[in-house]
Parts: C-alpha cells; structure tokens; sequence
C-alpha cells in the first residue's frame, strides 16, 4: 500500500466533489515560468496608502492587539454606515445592521449558510467570481447558473433569471461591477431582478466590492438602494479592491438585523473577528481614504481604455467594461479555446491571463485580464499577445 | 476635451512627459489629434513651462549640490517681498524661490557644483542683497524623495501571478 495515499471517505461528500478552481491549474503553471507579465491577478498594482498602514501600526504600538467586538469595531461599523449613506442616501444601524467580516468572501460564506437549507436553490448570475457556486454547495444548496453574454455586455437577462427559479429557489447573487467581466449591471437590468425578487419573495445577495471602481456617468446603482429591496438584500462590499488593502481581509456584510444576528452566530463561532489592526487600517481608509482611491480610479481608467483599445485593434473583440478593473475579451477569433489560448500565450510569450470558462461555463471563448498592473507592463502584454497572436 | 480630460492630460504629462500622443488619446478617450494640439494651447498659455527629466544626481560620482536656504527680509514699503524676491530669482544659481508662512519669509533652494561654490554664493551674493537680514543654509545630504517619486531602491510587485 502506497503510505501517501490518504483513505478514502474521509473527506466530506460535499468538500470532496468541490471542484477546486480552476484558476488553481494556472497559478502553479505560472509559477515554474520566468518573466511572466501578469494580467491574471485579482488585486491592484498599488501598495496600500501610507496612513492606512501605519494607522495599523499605530494601534499595534498602542497596544490594541486584543478581540474586538463579534459585529467588528463599532467606530468602524458606525463609519461604514456613514460612507453607505453618503454614497447611496441608505441607512443601516451600526449596531445590529452591520458585520466586518474577513473579505467578502467569508461574509458570503456565513450567508449562505445563515439563509440555506439543504436542497434549497441559489440563482447565480454568471460568468462570477470563482467562490459563489462554491459558498452555495458548502452549504448543502444547489446553485443554478444564470448565462449572459458579450451582445448583452454581459448583463443578465430578465427572462433568463426568471427561468432559472424555481419553488425552491431562496435568493439571487449578483456582482456589479462584475469580476470577471468589469460588465456594469445598467440600473433597468437590476430593478428586473429586482421585481422578480418582490414576486417570488427572494433574498438579493449583492456583492459591490467594485462599487468604488466605476467609469461610467450614471453613477453605481446600490441594489438594496432600490424601492424595496433594503429589507431583502444582503449588501456585500470591502477594502480590498477600491483601498488596495487586499492582505487585509476586512469586508462587510450590510443587511435585515434578524439575517445579520444570523451570520454573526456563525461568525463568532468561526472567526470571532476581524483582525483587530486590520479593521483600524479601515477605519482610516474610510477617513481619509477618499482622495488616494481617487486617484486609482483615474489612473485604472486610463489603463482600461489603453487595454480595451489594444484587445479591439488586435482583433479581440472586447465590449467596454465600465467597473472594476478587468477586460473580458472574446478569443473566438482565434479558433483556440479560452483554455487552450491562456495555456499557449503563457508558454509561448510569457503573459499570464485567465481563461473565461474558469469563471462559469458562459464565460467560455473569453479571457479575463486585468489592467490593475502598470502601464509598461501593459504595453508590452499587448506586444506579446500581437506576436503571439501572428504566430497562431 | 473636458476639464476632467484636461486635468487628467496635465496630470499624466507630469509624471510621463515622453509618452507617446497617440497612447495618451486612447488612454484619455479623446480624438488622436487633440492631444498634441491641447498641449500646444496649454504651452501657449503659460500652464505647461516645460518637460524634464527626473534625476537622481546622488547615483553620479559628480552631481550637483542642493541647499535649502532659510532667508529674512525687511519687505519694501511699496513692493513688499517682491521686488528682493525678483532680486534673488534672477541669479542661475537660485534653483527655486518661494515665500513661505513661519520663522522665515522665504526658502531658496540654491543648487551648484559643490558645498563650497553654493556656500560662497550665499556670502557672496544673497547676504548682501539690500533687504536681507539674516540666512541660514541647510545643505541636502540625500534625497529620499522628490517631486512625489521615492529614491529609494524600488518595491517588489509581491502579489501571487494568478488570484481570483
């Protein structure tokens, strides 16, 4: 008997039939690459603004390295609140409509497994980040992908999420801005989903941690923000992408004070707080944060034009993305598959990317690739996949 | 172009001043040619001075020598700090003059071959300018960092190729 092979059945059914990401099979290919331009990162290219950082370490020189409360610290739940309602006219209660959790992600993870009962489904607008199915399936329910598509700039037809519940269907994620696509819901396609949420009596879990990452000039529609939807959203967002504190792992759940006792029992179960330095570094964030974000945003917008304009020249057809900071070109064209197109531009000309179809099954014949890299980087990513491209 | 579009032209053309004009069209959405045209006007109309190079003198074996000059002045009655300010501007030697709030009224920034020439050219020549009173000289040592860009050796990209 070979001593490394583990017994078998040991693991969970539902852990063991977890695919794990599919990103996981480029990560390791990258890594025994040298000169690697990478477009396939999900974080930005800036360091995290001095006085946020050093806010952190101000409170560890004060000594403040204990607990804090389960929900997070007050002051930065009561300024999270003031940030929602400045940005959006919403208010929430600091004190029972408010949980800092370790990311989003684990903020959708303890949803999930607030809301669901085992069998019940999930509507998941797809191509999305590669946690959504997996927090839905960990908690014993059942996801079912909603596709959209490049003609609709990837926004999720009514009539296709309508088709998609069923009586067993508990609540809808959606991500606007989206990874992987950068697609921005327009304000018509939410408030769809929202009557449809009214009609079948759905919770809306909404991920807006691109909220902040938006080129467009209609402004970022809140989906709890729309007539009512407060009282059956859970609204999702966090430092990592706008701040550029991704190592932080400070995010936020907003939501209906029974769903957010909910989660916190589950919270203070498993994680018991956020970091206690990490949610001070937020708090500055939100401070003093707003003029460094600024400045990302204008410098990510240029680099998204500069990126959409290459992908089109080089005849990858790239819609415009107006929110995070991710195209999502189609290499159809090419006659490769998203898989076999990342494979071969990593191999052959060193710019890492990430195949579509790790995203859902919608997000195949596309390639995710961020701008959140600099703009020499940028420049000569573009090089290389017109080389490479001449050479298929 | 709008003001947005100008500002963001200003800002870029700061930190970039040989980017190519086509690039900066794509990046600021605007036609090809506004670019170089726009420049023109804001050349023409005094907001751009000039394009330069950012240097780190410290990596040459001959650099040049920078000091910070604290100066006192009795203002003129009628020209206040002006006229001793134009005075002081007009010697090659002065690399920036402003008038600045605190203990002293204004901060040269004197720039030459070495200590020695900068330290004469403060006995010798902004001393003994009608009006001032009383200087004090700071020479740089080292610059950690200027015009908003570190000197110091640069920052690893850290992040991991490939995350969701």
């Amino acid at each position: 008997m070979n001593p490394t092979s583990p017994p078998t059945g040991r693991i969970s059914r539902v852990v063991a039939d977890l695919a794990p990401s599919a990103i996981r099979r480029f990560f390791d290919l990258v890594a025994q690459t040298e000169g690697v331009i990478s477009l396939g990162v999900g974080e930005p290219d800036f360091a995290t603004p001095w006085s946020f950082s050093s806010a952190a370490i101000g409170s560890l020189e004060a000594g403040r390295t204990t607990y804090t409360s389960n929900q997070g610290l007050l002051s930065l739940r009561r300024g999270i609140v003031a940030h929602i309602q400045r940005l959006y006219d919403l208010l929430y209660d600091p004190t029972d409509e408010v949980l800092v959790t370790i990311g989003v992600s684990e903020g959708l993870d303890i949803a999930c497994r607030a809301l669901l009962n085992p069998g019940d489904e999930v509507v998941i607008v797809e191509p999305c980040f590669v946690s959504y199915q997996a927090a839905v399936r960990l908690a014993h329910a059942v996801p079912v992908p909603v596709a959209t598509h490049a003609a609709d700039a990837f926004n999720p037809r009514a009539a296709d999420v309508a088709a998609a519940i069923t009586p067993r269907t508990r609540a809808i994620m959606v991500c606007s801005p989206s990874n992987p696509t950068g697609a921005v819901y327009s304000r018509a396609c939410l408030e769809g989903i929202a009557r449809l949420a009214a009609a079948h009596d759905l919770l809306v879990l909404s991920d807006e941690i691109y909220d902040q990452l938006y080129y467009g000039t209609e402004g970022h529609t809140c989906f709890a923000a729309l007539p009512g939807m407060r009282e059956r959203t859970i609204y999702f967002n966090g430092f990592s992408k706008a701040y550029a504190m991704t190592g932080w792992r400070i995010g936020y759940a907003c939501g209906p004070a029974d769903i957010i006792a909910a989660m916190t029992k589950i919270h203070q179960y498993t994680v018991m707080c956020a970091p206690t330095a990490s949610q001070e570094a937020a708090l500055e964030a939100l401070r003093r944060g707003e003029p460094r974000v600024a400045e990302m945003v204008r410098s990510y917008d240029q680099r998204r034009r500069l990126l959409v304009d290459g992908f089109n020249r080089l005849g990858l057809d790239c819609f415009e993305p107006l929110g995070a900071f991710y195209t999502f070109p189609s290499v159809a064209r090419t006659g490769l598959s998203d898989e076999e197109f990342c494979e071969r531009l990593l191999v052959e000309r060193k710019v890492a990317t990430v195949p579509g179809s790790a995203f859902g099954a919608c997000g195949a014949g596309h390639i995710r690739a961020t701008y959140a890299t600099g703009l020499p980087q940028l420049r000569e990513a573009l090089e290389r996949i017109e080389r490479f491209l001449q050479s298929l | 172009m709008t003001e947005h579009q100008r500002l963001e032209l200003l800002r870029a053309i700061e930190t970039e001043p040989l980017v190519d004009h086509a690039e900066l069209a794509v990046r600021l959405g605007v036609e090809a040619g506004e670019v170089g045209a726009e420049l023109a006007s804001l050349e023409e109309a005094g907001v751009i001075k000039g394009y330069r190079a950012l240097i780190d003198w410290d990596r040459l074996q001959t650099g040049a020598v920078h000091a910070f000059v604290d100066v006192h002045v009795n203002p003129e009655a009628e020209a206040g700090f002006d006229a001793i300010a134009r005075r002081i501007a007009r010697f090659e030697e002065v690399h920036s003059l402003h008038l600045v709030s605190g203990g002293r009224d204004l901060l040269v920034v004197v720039r030459g071959q070495d200590f020695k020439e900068v330290a004469l050219f403060v006995a010798e020549k902004l001393a003994p300018i009608q009006g001032v009173t009383r200087t004090t000289t700071s020479f740089v040592l080292r610059t950690y960092k200027t015009e908003g860009t570190a000197l110091l050796s640069a920052t690893e990209d850290t992040r991991l190729a490939i995350a969701p």
